[in-house]
């Protein structure tokens, strides 16, 4: 459903991806991994648009990404942003519902906060919390609140921007077990970074690691344990020792 | 050391100059077809009204105040020397309405309204706010920038007109209190004197100094850097270039309309 095709972008003398070839099959969830600044965010924001690679293609449903109804694309897109990027200015519930306030998505007010409200219940957040704004929430309702967001227009494809950074640990596996209920019960199609081996098993059903600008390695996250491959087996095991450079 | 590397120099400086300006020429037109297409987003509208008006008001009255008794204080002492002092009321008329209005507050707007708008979209750019406006299918331009430059064309011109008759009342309050003149003849003098010309230039230098300012803070803004310190050069960016553009954008408008 989704093809990356030898996709290139560098800033300045920074090559970040150098050749990044990955498929991502429809209603599967695929977790990239890779150390930070190999360029995992740069990969999602390519397909998302928001970053125009250098070279190389990428395909959703085997058309080109950037050709086409730009609004419609997107509609079939959610996203969960690292840091949440809640829009400080709005209360939760029109942060939830906001691609159904406005464009081509737009319902009748009432209708959007029952949506928001809905989508709120279904991450486990209570109705009172609809009327709250954003700074007024922790890190953990923060993320779920961008969940709620990246679900409420039901989207075909959802994205996970390091869903559990600055999470602890019971927070982390309360997201991923929600993330991974989600995408199953919505029969999406999610992409999904991380560091966080937790979330790995959590939530991929398949599995690829970015070094160096590309894919060192992919496959079924059943395999990874037993992969072979040297970059993998280092990362997985958050060892110093190994073909990955780290910086001490 | 090369004759050639102080022009070098220069042309490096001359280069980026011009492409400073290319990009903020392309950046307004971009504001400006976003302000005339669909689709509208009248909230956010109605929030930079506010923000650029309503809220800017106690500011501007009180610069506006302040420099019109000022203005009349010092006209009177500088009148004394050649026995001038009775033109306190044309001067500080013509001077508030033509040059310290628009000037004082196109530069109280780009203190208050340029900074707030560069730190709150440099902000949200920082926080991905901004690519998360655009996965939710909404352009950046049109829900951020278009409303806000909007807003300050319709509402400078009013804060301008605002501050100038304050400015002329602060005058008058000192001109009739301190300095003796009477209030029926200070009044009349300042109507008098008064052309249409000197009004409307003071409301389109208005409308001019207020796109100036939300677009300043809307590019810097748009394109700040990383971290608090993008944030910080964003803001400190955007107040800089607007209130310099301010200034020379009235030195070219009171040649347009008032060169002999």
């Amino acid at each position: 459903m989704i093809a990356m095709r030898g996709v290139h972008k560098a800033f300045g003398a920074n090559r970040v991806l150098q050749g990044v070839d990955l498929e991502v099959g429809k209603g599967t969830s695929m977790v990239i991994i890779g150390g930070s600044g190999t360029g995992k965010s740069v990969a999602l924001k390519c397909i998302l648009g928001l970053i125009r690679p250098d070279a190389g293609r990428i395909l959703v449903d085997g058309k080109d990404a950037g050709s086409g109804d730009r609004d419609a694309f997107l509609a079939r897109f959610g996203m969960l942003f690292q840091g949440g990027a809640l829009f400080d200015s709005l209360p939760v519930w029109q942060n939830v519902s906001f691609r159904l306030l406005r464009g081509s998505l737009k319902r009748p007010l009432e209708e959007a906060r029952a949506v928001a409200v809905d989508k709120l219940r279904r991450v486990g957040l209570k109705a009172e919390v609809a009327d709250l704004f954003p700074a007024e929430l922790s890190g953990g309702m923060q993320k779920r609140v961008g969940l709620a967001r990246a679900i409420a227009a039901e989207p075909e494809i959802i994205f996970f921007d390091e869903p559990t950074s600055g999470l602890d640990p019971i927070m982390s596996g309360v997201i991923n077990d929600l993330i991974r209920e989600i995408v199953v019960e919505m029969g999406a199609t999610a992409m999904t970074i991380t560091h966080d081996m937790r979330s790995v098993r959590a939530i991929a059903d398949n599995v690829a690691l970015l070094h160096g600008g590309i894919i060192k390695w992919t496959g079924p996250v059943a395999e990874m344990d037993d992969s072979g491959d040297p970059y993998l087996d280092q990362f997985i095991h958050g060892r110093a020792d190994g073909p990955i450079e780290a910086v001490r | 050391m090369n004759p050639l590397v102080p022009l070098e120099r220069l042309g490096r400086a001359v280069l980026l100059a011009l492409a400073a300006i290319g990009r903020i020429t392309r950046f307004a037109l971009g504001a400006a077809s976003h302000i005339l297409r669909p689709p509208f987003y009248p909230r956010e509208f109605g929030h930079a009204l506010m923000n650029v008006g309503w809220l800017s008001l106690p500011v501007v009255g009180l610069t506006a105040i302040f420099t019109g008794g000022a203005l009349a204080l010092q006209i009177y002492a500088g009148g004394a020397r050649f026995n001038a002092e009775a033109v306190v009321p044309q001067i500080v008329a013509i001077g508030m309405v033509r040059e310290l209005g628009p000037v004082l507050v196109g530069l109280m707007i780009a203190a208050r309204v340029t900074s707030s708008i560069a730190a709150e979209i440099a902000t949200m750019k920082v926080t991905e706010q901004i690519d998360a406006l655009v996965t939710l299918s909404t352009h950046p331009m049109k829900y951020l920038v278009a409303p806000r430059v909007f807003a300050a064309l319709i509402v400078v011109p009013l804060l301008v007109g605002i501050g100038d008759i304050i400015g002329i009342a602060g005058g008058y309050g000192v001109g009739v209190q301190n300095l003796g003149f009477n209030a029926a003849a200070y009044l009349k003098n300042t109507v008098d004197f008064l052309e249409p010309l000197d009004v409307i230039s003071s409301l389109v230098k208005g409308a001019v100094f207020g796109v100036i300012a939300a677009l300043m803070g809307c590019y810097y803004g748009m394109n700040s850097g990383r971290g608090a310190q993008g944030v910080g050069r964003a803001t400190k960016g955007s107040v800089e270039a607007a209130a310099v553009m301010i200034l020379a954008a009235n030195f070219v408008l009171t040649g347009v309309f008032f060169s002999v």
